[in-house]
This record gives C-alpha cells, sequence and structure tokens, in this order.
C-alpha cells in the first residue's frame, strides 16, 4: 500500500487549497501535481511488486528448513492413527509419516506441529500452503490425485470401506441395511461408495451427514444412525473409545478400496520425493530388519542396501537435498513400519488390527517398497 | 490552453472531483483485475483445475433432507438448488415462527403481571446473550436424546416422536381435490371484498359487524363442504414402523427442528425487544385519548397502538430477518443440508473448486439478503405516514 502520509498529504493540500488557493494559485498547483505524480508512482510500485512475490514461491524443502519445523496436516483425531495422546503429544501410524520426514529432514523427529484438519477442509488447506504435507488417512483416487493438485506420494495403509453396528440390531451382514440410517463423515470417498453401494444393491438409506469422527461417534451412539460406516480402520479406532466396545461388530462386507496415504502439493517433486522415500525408509527398515534398537549395530552390516539406507555409503542423502544419516534417523527416531504398526494399532493395542494387507509382500501382504539403489 | 484545461481540471471543483472518483473507480478495477489475473495464476500454477464445468457433473453423494428430489445421479447444479431451497425453507419458517414469538413476548414483557413479565425479561436475556450456535447445538443434543425409532413416542395415533425425527401421515391426492383448493382460494378472495363492503356499510350506516368471525367461517367451511360434496379426495398415508426405519408418511428431521428451535428462539428474544421499543415509541397519550373516546383495549391495541409502532418496528425487524437468514448457514454444525452444507462444503470437496463454489454461495446470499430487504422497505413505505407531513 501507498504509504499513509502520500495519502494525508495529498488530501491536506485539497483541504487547505479551498480557502487560500487565489492567494497563490500556481504554487499549491504545483504542489499537487508533484502529490499526484508520487502518489501514482507508489501505487504502481506497491502494486507491481506485491503481484511479483505473490507468483513466486520457494521450494517446500527450503521454507521448512528455514522454519524450522514441519507443519504437518493431520487428523482431528482418530485413535492410532493420528490423535494427540493423555500427555497432549501427538501420535499413530499417520503421525509418525510426519516425524519421519521430520527427522529424515531436521535430524530430529519431535520438530513436526500438527494442524489437525476436517477431511471436509485439509485439501484446500493443503493447497494453500498452511501445511506442508497431509498424513492423516486419506485415500488415493485419481481425482484427487490429477484435479485437486494434490500428489499422493505413497500408501501406508491399506484400508477399505466397512459398516459398524450395534449387535442389539441383529444384523449379520451389509444386504440387510435396507431402509437403515447411515451416520457418514461428510467430504468422504466413504460418501460416494455409499451412494453406489446402496444403489448397485437396490436398497435405500437416510444419509446422516456429520463433520468429524468424534460428531460420529456421538450421533450412532445416542441412535440418530443405525450404522456408522467409514474405512474399516476407523470403525475399529472408533469403537475401541465406546463404553462398551463388544456391543458393536463391524460387518464382513468391505465395500471399496481405500488406499491410505500421505499427499504433497503438485509442482514441487523434490519435496515429494522426500516425504515419498521417508515413508519407504520405513518399509524397507522392515524388509531388511532394521529397527529403532538395532540402527547403531547395522552400521557395519555387510548388506550393502543396509549399508546404502543407513548412509554409511554416502550420497543417498545428497540426491534428495538431505543429510546422508537421513533414514537412519527415521528408523532410530520413529522406528520401521512394523514398530509404528504394532505400537499404534496392532493386535496388542485397544484398536486389535490385524497386519492383513498391510504386511510386506513377503509375509503375504501387498507392502512394498522399490528398491533402494 | 493546456494549461487551463489542467487548472480547470484541478481548480474547479466539480470537474476535480470527477477525475478523483474517475480516478478510484480505475484503480479498484485495476485492482480487482490483479487479483483475479493473480488467482488464476496461482491455480494453474499448483496444477488445480477451475471453472463452472463441474456443474454438469454427477455428485455422487445424496442428501436426505431435499424438497425436490435428489439422487447420487444428479448433478452439483441440482445439488446446489436442493440446498437453496433448504435454506430458504429454513430461513422462511425460522422467520415465521420468531416473527409470532417476538410479538408475543414483546407485548408479554410490556405487560402488568409481575410474573408473566419477568419470565419473558429472563428468556430474553438468556437467549440473547448465548451465542446461536450453542442454542442450536443444545435443542439438537436434547432432540438426539429422545426414545430410539422402537420406542417412538405415539402422538394422536398416527403421530410418532422418535432421535429421527417427528413421523406423521402424508397426504394423497386424489382426483377433485384441486376442486377443494380452488374454493379454498375463491373463499379468500370473497372474504376480501367482502370485507370492503362491510367496512364501507359499517362507515355509512355505523353499525359494526363481526367481520372478523364471518370472514374466518367462509375460509374454513367452504374448502370443508367442497371436501365432503367431491366424495373426500384425500386419503393419508400412515407411517409404519419397519425395518429400522418408519416407513411411509412424512417425517420431519431433527437437524431441522434444531435449527428452527436455535434460529428462531434467538431471532425472536431480539424482536421482542424490537416489538417493545415500538409500542413504549407510541405516546401515552394516544391510548388515553382512544381510551377517552370509548375504544375497547384491543381496538386501543390494533387501530391506534400497532400501526403507529409498526414505522418504528420494521426496519430494525428487516435486519432481523436478514440475520436469521444468514445464520441459518450455521446448519453445517448439526448436518442440517442447506446451502453451505451440501453445496458449499461437499460439492466443494469433491470438486476442490473452492473459488467457484464460495462465490455462487455467496453471491446467493446476497440475493437472498437484498431480496429480504427490498420488499421489506416496500412494506415499510406502506406504513409510514402518508403525506407531505
Amino acid at each position: 500500500m501507498p504509504k499513509s502520509h502520500d495519502l494525508y498529504g495529498f488530501f491536506s493540500v485539497l483541504y487547505r487549497e479551498r480557502y487560500v488557493y487565489t492567494a497563490s494559485a500556481y504554487n499549491y498547483k504545483e504542489e499537487i501535481m508533484t502529490k499526484i505524480k508520487s502518489l501514482f508512482i507508489s501505487l504502481l510500485l506497491t502494486l507491481g511488486v506485491s503481484s511479483a512475490i505473490a507468483g513466486s514461491h520457494g521450494s517446500t524443502l527450503d521454507v521448512v528448513k528455514e522454519r524450522g519445523k514441519l507443519m504437518c496436516g493431520s487428523n482431528t483425531g482418530l485413535a492410532g492413527f493420528g490423535a494427540p495422546n493423555d500427555a497432549g503429544v501427538w501420535e499413530g501410524i499417520d503421525v509418525d509419516v510426519c516425524r519421519a520426514v521430520a527427522a529424515a529432514v531436521f535430524g530430529d523427529a519431535s520438530k513436526v506441529e500438527y494442524i489437525p484438519l476436517t477431511s471436509k477442509v485439509r485439501f484446500t488447506v493443503l493447497q494453500s500452503g498452511e501445511v506442508d504435507m497431509l498424513s492423516r488417512n486419506t485415500t488415493w483416487t485419481l481425482s484427487r490425485d490429477v484435479d485437486l493438485g494434490l500428489e499422493f506420494v505413497g500408501v501406508n495403509y491399506y484400508d477399505g470401506q466397512g459398516f459398524m453396528v450395534n449387535k442389539d440390531l441383529g444384523v449379520s451382514s451389509a444386504s440387510e441395511l435396507d431402509g437403515a440410517s447411515v451416520c457418514i463423515q461428510v467430504g468422504t470417498t466413504t460418501e460416494m461408495n455409499l451412494a453406489d453401494y446402496f444403489k448397485a444393491n437396490g436398497m435405500s438409506y437416510e444419509s446422516v451427514p456429520v463433520e468429524t469422527n468424534s460428531e460420529a461417534d456421538a450421533a450412532y451412539l445416542a441412535g440418530r444412525c443405525d450404522i456408522y460406516t467409514t474405512d474399516a480402520s476407523g470403525l475399529y479406532a472408533s469403537r475401541a473409545g465406546y463404553p462398551d466396545p463388544s456391543a458393536h461388530m463391524v460387518l464382513p462386507e468391505i465395500i471399496s478400496k481405500e488406499p491410505l496415504g500421505p499427499s504433497v502439493r503438485h509442482g514441487d517433486s523434490e519435496w515429494g520425493d522426500i516425504v515419498r522415500w521417508s515413508l519407504n525408509a520405513m518399509i524397507i527398515g522392515e524388509e531388511l530388519g532394521i529397527n529403532s534398537g538395532n540402527v547403531d549395530a547395522m552400521m557395519t552390516s555387510n548388506n550393502p542396501e543396509v549399508l546404502r539406507l543407513l548412509g554409511a555409503e554416502p550420497g543417498y542423502g545428497a540426491m534428495l537435498g538431505l543429510s546422508d544419516d537421513w533414514a537412519a534417523n527415521i528408523l532410530s527416531q520413529v522406528g520401521n513400519y512394523s514398530e509404528s504398526f504394532e505400537k499404534h494399532i496392532g493386535p496388542n493395542t485397544p484398536i486389535n488390527i490385524q497386519r492383513g494387507l498391510n504386511a510386506l509382500y513377503k509375509d503375504g501382504g501387498i507392502l512394498y517398497a522399490p528398491p533402494f539403489r | 490552453m493546456q494549461t487551463s484545461l489542467i487548472r480547470k481540471i484541478i481548480f474547479d471543483e466539480k470537474s476535480r472531483s470527477l477525475l478523483v472518483q474517475t480516478l478510484v473507480i480505475g484503480l479498484f478495477a485495476v485492482f480487482i483485475y490483479l487479483i483475479v489475473q493473480q488467482t488464476a495464476y496461482n491455480l494453474e500454477k499448483r496444477g488445480i483445475s477451475s471453472g463452472f464445468d463441474f456443474l454438469n457433473m454427477s455428485a455422487g453423494y445424496d442428501i436426505s433432507i431435499r424438497l425436490i428430489p435428489f439422487t447420487s445421479e444428479d448433478t452439483h447444479l441440482r445439488a446446489y438448488f436442493v440446498g437453496l431451497l433448504n435454506t430458504l425453507l429454513i430461513a422462511i419458517c425460522g422467520c415465521f415462527l420468531a416473527t409470532i414469538l417476538g410479538f408475543l413476548v414483546g407485548i408479554i414483557r410490556l405487560s402488568t403481571n409481575w410474573l408473566f413479565r419477568n419470565i419473558a425479561y429472563v428468556y430474553v436475556e438468556f437467549t440473547r446473550n448465548v451465542p446461536v450456535l450453542l442454542q442450536i447445538i443444545l435443542y439438537y443434543s436434547i432432540l438426539l436424546h429422545l426414545p430410539k425409532t422402537k420406542q417412538a413416542i405415539p402422538i394422536f395415533e398416527n403421530f410418532f416422536l422418535s432421535n429421527r425425527g417427528l413421523f406423521s401421515p402424508s397426504p394423497i391426492f386424489k382426483d377433485g381435490f384441486s376442486i377443494v383448493a380452488w374454493s379454498f382460494v375463491l373463499a379468500i378472495v370473497f372474504t376480501f371484498f367482502l370485507k370492503k363492503s362491510l367496512k364501507k356499510k359499517q362507515e355509512v350506516s355505523g353499525k359494526q359487524y363481526p367481520i372478523f368471525l364471518i370472514n374466518s367461517a367462509i375460509i374454513i367451511f367452504t374448502p370443508i363442504f367442497v371436501y365432503y360434496i367431491m366424495g373426500r379426495p384425500l386419503d393419508f398415508e400412515l407411517p409404519v414402523l419397519k425395518g429400522f426405519n418408519f416407513k411411509g408418511g412424512m417425517v420431519i428431521k431433527p437437524e431441522f427442528i434444531g435449527m428452527l428451535l436455535g434460529l428462531s428462539i434467538y431471532t425472536a428474544a431480539f424482536i421482542s425487544e424490537t416489538v417493545r421499543s415500538g409500542i413504549i415509541s407510541v405516546s401515552k397519550g394516544q391510548r388515553e385519548a382512544s381510551q377517552a373516546l370509548g375504544l375497547k383495549s384491543n381496538l386501543v391495541m390494533r387501530l391506534i397502538v400497532i400501526p403507529q409502532a409498526l414505522r418504528v418496528i420494521i426496519p430494525p425487524l428487516t435486519s432481523q430477518y436478514l440475520n436469521l437468514t444468514k445464520n441459518s448457514s450455521l446448519g453445517i454444525a448439526i448436518g442440517y443440508a442447506d446451502l453451505v452444507h451440501g453445496f458449499g462444503g461437499i460439492s466443494l470437496n469433491q470438486t476442490g473448486r473452492a473459488i467457484e463454489i464460495m462465490l455462487m454461495v455467496m453471491l446467493t446470499y446476497l440475493t437472498i439478503s437484498l431480496t429480504i430487504s427490498v420488499f421489506m422497505n416496500i412494506y415499510n413505505k406502506s406504513v409510514q405516514f402518508k403525506g407531505n407531513a
């Protein structure tokens, strides 16, 4: 904006002139002309400069490094995936991806600020640059990848949409759900899958739209809806927090593919690479048997891939614009994929999810990271 | 020559102000142009699609609160209209209820009865000092704790109240019902003229007729009479508990009831204050003079006080209507499928066209608000003092 004294000067001259301009009109005329000129120039300058600033973007990595912390879009609270614990520290397998990226960039997994986002606002917030990446159980679809200006960099949990009902209803299959009221989070792929599924099976339903997972839980428990539908993982996570988890069951039908993974903005492939390989490093870590406990010991391994991954053989970090020990930092501070899974959602947690599809390819799952070379 | 032109522009007050105004408008236009350019450039640079082509794509989601048929295969444009109608529905019902409640409370606050007066006082101070969003959520939560569908409370046998809404019989119109409807319209038109002629007679003869009673009787009994002559061309479909929910009949969803209660109870508090100030603004002398002329107290109110109070009431009442309409966008908090929730929320999320959709939604609210203003201004003119005074 032009400086305020320019404007003030301009108008004050006009104001004075009204009373005294007959005395020395020409002096004032000149003064006014100069004022107008300077006002114009400053206006043009500010407009030109501001559009130039708005047009240029530094690389995300530089922005993150300069800021000193990673801004990570997370869930508003989904136990096991992304939620603050009793001490207010964010935890979960989605959160671990953010921590892995922070460990890779800063060498310190705690340098993350979590921005809780509802499913509705998440993409807009990422697009606008308020967060550097999104890691909050978000399904990778074509239109999101292509049309929304996002780039999905991998899958950290293979999921599918399921239905949860109260056992009292006596329902054992999703095909018996005709006429039911269904609680559903707005702005999700599940919303569209649900419409498709009921349509394809010639059934009707009443949708009860809710904003967040906790609102859905409240509406479902109050009996506003018969069914709560979302990704099966989300159903398990919700159920774990109910007063009587055993009174609710997840129906056997899984009606969709929901590959959940972290995403970044289109147009900064270098940053996308860093997030992609941070996740891959966790998966490869599991493949190679490297965990948070044995990183140091593995530095002297005979396996060349282990040495490449841990930076004992230099050069790979520089390709990403990071230090060579980036992956070692991830594995020592966050752990490998298996550690993250078992700690947050595995069979020994209240959420109690089996590895299933999310086991490594060599253990019967479909988790598969490209080779590290 | 040139100097004199410059001189004229700068020192002649009229031309100078014209110049400044043109400059300001020009700069504003440049400003807007730059913003639009910059936005389009940034969107393109980030690989985000833009444009309004998404309006013809199928929405892919369902809306359960709707006035016109809608399925997931319909377009986003139709979702827009579904949302718009829901917004208008809550706005109209809300304004209607808020006005009635507001007038009642406003009059009660001036009552001589200590208890009534103070109950109204507490109501006004409580509701207008608590954010409307909290009130909406409160009413909605209460509604959610009504009995579940299977234990629904029956009312008059065929109505059922549960936490999924109020289920009621829905009318089925058979052949000949349109004649009943027309007889109703005709009765209203007829009473309008009857009222005029009876008033004339009253002015000539001085004899008073119970116009209100006669007209109400005509409006109520004509359609009923025709209804029986036509052989009762109306059936009801009753709601029946089947499976998970009631089937058949109509349902008023708790989301709608929650919104309606929240908005109208909140706005009514403001309206009641407006009404109270309007009534107080009519000077005591007016009332005393009309009583001295022997008018009964309800006539004093209807003929003397209210018409004069309306002049004070209407302008702030308009802004209360506007507030209520805009507050209806809070429906998003409890899942009432209004314009902001459906089109402005779900469609936005599915298509990512934030700027286009928000512009459409904002322009829509602007249009609704301006329309309300126009009509209220016309009404306001009609109640103001006539003549040159």
